[in-house]
């Protein structure tokens, strides 16, 4: 394949996970715009053990996962106390933390960043999104995903009838927190080069940006959100310098046409209702 | 008789502002006891307090003997003790069905098997009772439209029917009649009497004296968040207390 064909859906397979982990958290509503301090944990952590100790990729990956996934719950613990606007600015001041933690941190080489992983295919990230795809396929049509659809919907209503509302929160964001890490180590890997500002608010914002233009109702909308807005820069590239100026315009027409996002739950149960025949109207 | 539900002595302050001052009370079980007042009585935060919204300033709340103020909500729903509330608070993404089937978990003793995405005889065991809920509120119908789109009265009785689903064994029932015509609120009244005569224990905040009067077995009556008469619909109907606190004292 075309070099530049293969990067393009390397980096759409790392934006679906990273869209997918900013979903977890949305689909409990909560908004968070740290997880690009996730992604570097998972980066920095599963980079360090392949170059510096000789692991293999795969132990590293998980490792660098987990370490996400540790420190989501270490942080999500106070930082779930907080609500709305704050939880907001508490997730984006964790993602800064850690971005000048490893900017400085000299083990893993801070300002000069890292170089020297390798391994990561196109084919391991399409791997991995179809593996959390099901996941969250799973999840959705569980009853552990309705109730999360409560949470989101009405949390004082849904604690009314019994249903743990912080363990479902920290539950996503945990998840998110594992996704996220698992992003970063794929790509570490991939890139073969990271430095802390690969890991940069920009790229939280993007996370949940992909997740608000693509739909919030379900995952799907994820997936989709971060497919189109990866490939929409790209095939803007014949305007030039005009590029991100026509990609910005078009993300406000969408959000003041289409608020809800591009997919919504309604139309995916009405295509599953003309698909099995039930009901075509 | 078994006392399910006791508050001694509760406090509750916002502030300078006590919406609750040294409230005691029982409710045992079977009874439905109606809480009444005028606006800013306290209905809605003796409500709040019940189901761990709010947490008592002074006093205590207790359920079948153990106290249970300054436990979460969930816990609290969890215990048995169920709720409507005054400003219907029905979750837009779900069905009208599925109302009722998150509700269910509230019962559930492992909690790890809600993540099977299979539909297991369980789950087909447990969509029958739901629709069994859904038929003594008349919504076997319409179960599989968006809950936020039935019309005012039917989106009061989906919420009786969720509080339902959790199993519990004490209903809060926060002004249920609000907005409702004759014949809904003649409907809803049938619904209390089935309710009661199935053995629920209910605690009911209601402006609608008509249904109070008929319905309830025993009246709590709240003023400026005090406890001002409490018996029999009959005796506090002619009690000059609450004559005065809902016409105002003559001067």
């Amino acid at each position: 394949m075309n070099v530049y064909y293969e990067g393009v859906l390397a980096s759409m397979g790392i934006n679906i996970l990273l869209a997918l982990s900013a979903y977890a958290m949305l689909a409990t509503d909560r908004l968070s715009l740290g997880n690009a301090g996730f992604m570097a944990i998972g980066a920095y952590v599963s980079s360090f053990l392949t170059v510096e100790l000789g692991w293999n990729l795969y132990p590293a990956l998980a490792a660098g996962a987990c370490a996400a996934a540790v420190t989501g719950a270490l942080v999500g613990l106070p930082v779930l106390r907080l609500q709305g606007i704050y939880f907001v600015m508490g997730t984006l001041a964790f993602g800064e933390v850690v971005r000048t933690f490893f900017q400085n941190f000299e083990p893993t080489g801070g300002a000069y960043g890292m170089r020297g992983m390798s391994g990561t295919s196109l084919e391991m990230i399409a791997a991995f999104v179809a593996v959390f795809v099901l996941l969250f396929l799973a999840f959705e049509v569980s009853r552990a995903g309705r109730a999360a659809y409560a949470v989101r919907d009405d949390d004082q209503a849904a604690r009314s009838i019994g249903i743990n509302v912080t363990g479902a929160r920290l539950l996503a964001l945990v998840s998110g927190a594992l996704i996220a890490g698992i992003a970063g180590a794929l790509f570490a890997h991939y890139a073969l080069y990271i430095e802390s500002g690969n890991f940069n608010f920009l790229v939280s914002a993007n996370a949940v940006l992909f997740v608000i233009l693509g739909g919030m109702q379900t995952f799907w909308g994820a997936v989709l959100g971060a497919v189109i807005f990866t490939l929409l820069p790209e095939a803007l590239r014949f305007l030039a310098d005009w590029r991100l100026s026509a990609y910005g315009a078009l993300l406000v027409a969408l959000m003041v046409l289409r608020p809800e996002g591009l997919l919504t739950r309604t139309f995916l149960i009405r295509l599953w209702r003309a698909r099995s025949g039930r009901d075509a109207a | 008789m078994s006392v399910i539900l006791e508050a001694r002595g509760v406090d509750k302050r916002f502030g300078g502002v006590a919406a609750v001052e040294r409230l005691s009370f029982c409710v045992d079980a079977g009874e439905l006891v109606g809480l009444i007042g005028p606006n800013g009585a306290g209905k809605t935060t003796v409500f709040n307090l019940v189901t761990g919204v709010h947490r008592p300033t002074a006093g205590e709340i207790l359920h079948r003997g153990t106290r249970i103020s300054g436990c979460d909500p969930t816990a609290i729903a969890r215990r048995g003790i169920a709720r409507t509330f005054q400003n219907i608070r029905l979750f837009p993404s779900l069905t009208v069905l599925e109302h009722i089937l998150v509700a269910q978990a509230c019962r559930a003793t492992v909690r790890a098997t809600q993540f099977w995405p299979f539909r297991t005889a369980g789950e087909r065991e447990r969509r029958r009772q739901a629709l069994a809920v859904l038929d003594g509120v008349g919504l076997s119908a319409r179960r599989d439209e968006a809950a936020t789109h039935l019309p005012y009265g039917a989106q009061r009785r989906l919420e009786i029917a969720r509080a339902l689903a959790t199993g519990p064994e004490l209903l809060l029932l926060d002004e249920p009649a609000a907005g409702l015509n004759d014949t809904e609120t003649a409907d809803l009244r049938r619904l209390l009497d089935a309710l009661r005569a199935q053995g629920y224990t209910i605690l009911l905040v209601e402006h609608d004296m008509k249904l109070v009067m008929q319905v309830c077995s025993r009246i709590l009556v709240l003023n400026f968040g005090r406890l001002i008469a409490s018996g029999p619909p009959a005796q506090v109907r002619s009690d000059p207390g609450v004559i005065d606190a809902y016409l105002g004292v003559a001067h």
